[in-house]
Order: structure tokens, then sequence, then C-alpha cells
């Protein structure tokens, strides 16, 4: 934990308080905090090196081109694809992964085809190709989950067969916080011809990923959850796909050749990226993983292990408190108050100025399977400490105290 | 300060409508009554209010539905309220009700009964919307009442 110690330092928000408290923010699965050399990354655009990318012939267009470029090989490297050409960006994770289900459902899915996701999936991860399934007269199959809520080798082997034609999962649940065995699975995907779009928007902040160990054909993340600005999103995918997938969206700098008859498009990355993109949220995602990269995921995981292993000790000691994954590979914690809903507790968190989830998480599949209506999620990232998951336990002993017994 | 806030919310009459609802549960099979199904999907608040109006007087609510104390109450809070009053003071003191929840005077002439509770939420704007799904539930049933004329 030594590294993380001056952390806090670099996050101007945690100085401000909610509802008078010290801001407590067990909230990163949905959004992370940004660091300040995030912020400094994009104000030095705004205000140095304003300029459209790719377009000005002029000095200033040319630096803030090298600026863009340059955060796309950064994230290459940081998920060690062949070629910076197999980034594209995106507004964030949803674009990407709808992308791929866009462009490729069409051509490559046909009626009787089967498309393979789980009930784990964010809704972003397996309503497109719902959508497509429907489209398409295909079946879409969810693998069968373990009796704690786990995608395994052996369940996924149970639905995959020769008519999978796209099998479309999460890296890391955003509820549970499992890491799914996603390598063996591609593996196995492949054995049949089938593509694999992972998703990966909470794996990103927490693990290392490398896309060629993994030999996953597309991988979403955003960056906004891993330290970065909103706004910004990435779609890896294997370059020989990405060559041979339509576009979806069309507009200025993703054109070759513009006639009357017809056109052409620019090689990917590029014709993807209809129109001007979000260059700040671009620049200030480098910074981010820059950030990241200075920490390191070794001691990240540490960090975040360590107070999850904290929180479940405390929070599994008070009567009444249900925790659905009392291990988990991350630092999300999903529970609930037994006889409490999780909005009441929510009001009574956000009174004692901890900033937890309370809802579905965009996950209504998996509540229907966990048969909760909704549950709340406390989830951690770099800049905790021991003394936010201490106000945690405390707002959750006070909002049992409220409505368990009313006393305020 | 820490509790005042909560307090507030959480004022024991509301409570008391949440342990111990009036007006609850709705026979399906009634024709005289007309149904409608509110949800708000981001956080599961689901309610369904059945309204019986009879020239021009609302004879009966009734309300089931699953959701947070506020929304549950405040289903309950919204029939003691309305019912026997006629369908033009209940519009009135509907709209009466989401003035109060966010924060502005209510106006002292109405009879708002345990309604007046709810000024608490305004301290919490995400829960506004908990309060009022029951009473947008019963607006919403006016309407289409009048619309099938």
């Amino acid at each position: 934990m030594s590294s993380l110690q001056t952390v806090r330092d670099d996050f101007k928000i945690l100085n401000e308080t909610m509802n008078g408290k010290p801001l407590v923010y067990l909230d990163s699965s949905a959004t992370s905090l940004k660091p300040n050399s995030v912020v400094e990354a994009i104000e030095f655009y705004n205000t140095k090196k304003t300029a459209n990318v790719h377009r000005g012939v002029y000095k200033l267009g040319n630096e803030a081109t090298e600026l863009y470029e340059g955060s796309r090989h950064t994230v290459a490297k940081f998920i060690n694809a062949k070629s910076s050409n197999e980034i594209v960006f995106t507004k964030g994770c949803t674009e990407a992964l709808n992308l791929v289900a866009m462009s490729l459902g069409h051509s490559i899915i046909e009626e009787g085809d089967e498309i393979i996701t789980s009930e784990l999936e964010h809704h972003s991860s397996f309503l497109p190709w719902q959508w497509i399934a429907n489209h398409q007269k295909a079946k879409l199959v969810f693998v069968p989950l373990t009796e704690d809520g786990r995608i395994t080798v052996e369940n996924f082997k149970s639905v995959l067969s020769e008519r999978t034609k796209v099998v479309a999962l999460t890296y890391v649940s955003n509820v549970m916080g499992y890491i799914t065995p996603i390598k063996e699975i591609i593996k196995l995907a492949h054995s049949v011809g089938a593509l694999v779009s992972v998703d990966a928007a909470q794996a990103s902040p927490h693990i290392k990923i490398d896309v060629q160990n993994l030999d996953c054909d597309f991988l979403s993340f955003t960056g906004h959850k891993m330290l970065g600005p909103t706004g910004i999103g990435v779609l890896y995918g294997k370059y020989s796909l990405l060559e041979k997938m339509e576009p979806i969206s069309f507009g200025g700098e993703m054109i070759d050749l513009v006639d009357l008859n017809g056109s052409t498009f620019k090689n990917p990355p590029y014709k993807f990226e209809a129109g001007t993109p979000v260059i700040g949220s671009a620049i200030g995602l480098k910074a981010a993983i820059d950030y990241i990269n200075k920490i390191g995921f070794d001691a990240i995981q540490k960090h975040e292990i360590e107070l999850r292993e904290y929180a479940i000790d405390l929070l599994s000691k008070i009567e009444g408190v249900n925790i659905y994954n009392t291990v988990s590979d991350v630092g999300i914690i999903n529970f609930n108050i037994e006889d409490v809903h999780p909005h009441d507790m929510a009001s009574v968190y956000d009174n004692h100025g901890v900033c937890v989830r309370a809802g579905h998480h965009c996950t209504q599949l998996f509540m229907k399977w966990l048969k909760a209506p909704a549950t709340l999620r406390a989830s951690i990232y770099i800049y905790n400490t021991k003394e936010d998951i201490d106000a945690l336990v405390a707002a959750t002993i006070s909002g049992k105290d409220i409505f368990l017994h009313g006393i305020f | 300060m820490e509790f005042s806030n909560l307090q507030s919310l959480y004022r024991q009459v509301i409570m008391d409508h949440y342990k111990n609802p009036r007006n609850k549960g709705i026979d399906k099979n009634n024709t005289e009554y007309h149904t409608v199904h509110l949800k708000n999907p981001t956080c599961g608040d689901d309610v369904t209010v059945a309204v019986k109006i009879s020239n021009g007087v609302v004879e009966d609510i009734r309300h089931e539905g699953i959701g947070c104390s506020i929304c549950c109450s405040s289903a309950s809070v919204m029939s003691e309220t309305l019912i026997e009053k006629s369908v033009e003071e209940a519009n009135i003191l509907t709209n009466n009700f989401y003035e109060i929840v966010k924060g502005e005077a209510p106006n002292e002439d109405l009879d708002m009964g345990d309604a007046i509770s709810y000024a608490g939420v305004a301290s919490f704007p995400a829960r506004i919307k908990c309060a009022t799904i029951p009473w947008k539930a019963f607006e919403t049933a006016v309407l289409e009442i009048n619309s099938q004329k």
C-alpha cells in the first residue's frame, strides 16, 4: 500500500465535502475520479494546443494531431495491440460495443445462427446483440451461471456449438467483480470459428490487459472508469477484421474519395471515426494511462483486495447485511440490508458523505438472476482508504438503526 | 445537522404509512377502476394506482407495488389525501404536492393531510421522483379517464 499513500494528493476533488462531510467516494465502477494530471492534460489542449486534428496545415494543427495520435499509440501499448491502427476512438465503451454489433451483425449473422452472451452482462454488452439476433432471426444463448453467479469454461462449453457465430462476454462483472476466464473461452470460440467481443469496461481500470495474449477479436473499454475523462472510449479490433468491416457513421475525416456516384473510405481506424473526435478527452486518456502505468497494476490490485477484505470483514459482522460476492476478484462489493430498500439506504449514505451506487447497475438480467429488484454497490479504487471503509460501515449501522429501529 | 435532514426525510408519519399502508391492494377484475402502472427504471420503484371516479369526485384510490419507503408511503398518503375530493381539487392538491417536495412553501389553504410531511424530500433531490410517482400515476389516470369520455 506504501506506493499509494500519496495518491490522494493527486485528486483535488477529495478536498470537497458532501452534505457537510468529507467526501467518501466508493462509486468508481460508475465513474472514477480524475487526477490533476488528467485535468491538466485536457487544459493544455484547450489553452495551448487547440486545433482540429488531421486537417490543419499549420503548425498548431499538426501539434494537436500529434497529441491525439500519441494517445492512440499509448492506448495500443497499454493493451499490447500489434499496432495503433487497431485502436478506434469512440465516445465510450457503449459506442464501441455497439459499433462491433452494428457493423458486423447483419453481414455475419444469419437465420438459425447463435450468439452467446450471459446474464452477467451490462446492458451495453448484450442489447446490441439481442437486437441483431431479433433482426436476423438468430438465437441469443446465455451461458448458465454457477451458483455464485460466475461464468466458467465448463458452462461456456455447454452452450458452444457449430452454430455459434459470435461470443459477447464481459471480462470483469460490474456487479460481482468476477474475472471471466476469457482467454480459455476465446480459444474455444475460435475452434468453432466464432468471433469474440469482450466488454472490458470494468477490466481496464483493475487488471493488465494483453489483447495479443488473449487473442480476442474485439475488446472495448472506456476512459472515464480508469481515471480518464468522459466522452472517450476505445474499440480494439484485429486489423484484418476492422479492414473488412463497414463503417456505421459517415461524414468528415473518414472519407478517402467522395464522388457523385459513390465514395470510398479511409483505412482503419479512421473509417470508424467520422466527424471531429473528442480531442481533449483523448489527450486526457493518455494522461490517465500514464498515471496507471506509474502506479502499476500489481500495486492497484494489492490495494483494492486489501481494502475489499477489510470491508467484507467489517460488513459481514453486521447482522442483516447480505453480501452477494464475499469473494470477488476486484474491489466491488455488492450487498443489501435485510428489509431495507437500497434507495432508502442510499440516502443515509448520502447524508454521511458516502457515495455508493443503488439500483440495478444496468444489469437487469442479473438482478432477476439474483432475485433482487436492486442492490447496493460499493466499489473501491486506488484513492480509497480504510477510513473510507469505516465511514461506509458507520453509515450502514446508522441506516439499520433508522429503518429497523426508528433510531436516528 | 447530521440527522436533521434524514429525520425530516423519514418522518414518523412517513414510516408509519410505509409499514401500515392505507388503501393497498387492487382488485384487477373490478371494471369501475381505471388502472395506471408507472415505474422508475433506474431504481426499480414500480407502482400501480387504480382510480374510481364518479360524478366528478374521486370516490376511491387503490394502490400496490414495490419500491423504497418514500415511494410506497407516498402512494398510501396520496390515496388518503385525494379520496372524496373533487377531481378538480385533487389535481390542485397534486400540483401542490409537487411544490412541497421541491421545497416550495405549501399553500396553507389546502388540506394536504399527511402529504405535508414530504417537505424533507427537497433536501434529497434524487428522491423527488420516488415521492411523486404515485401522484403522477393518479394524474395520468384522470387524464386517461377524461380522454375516454
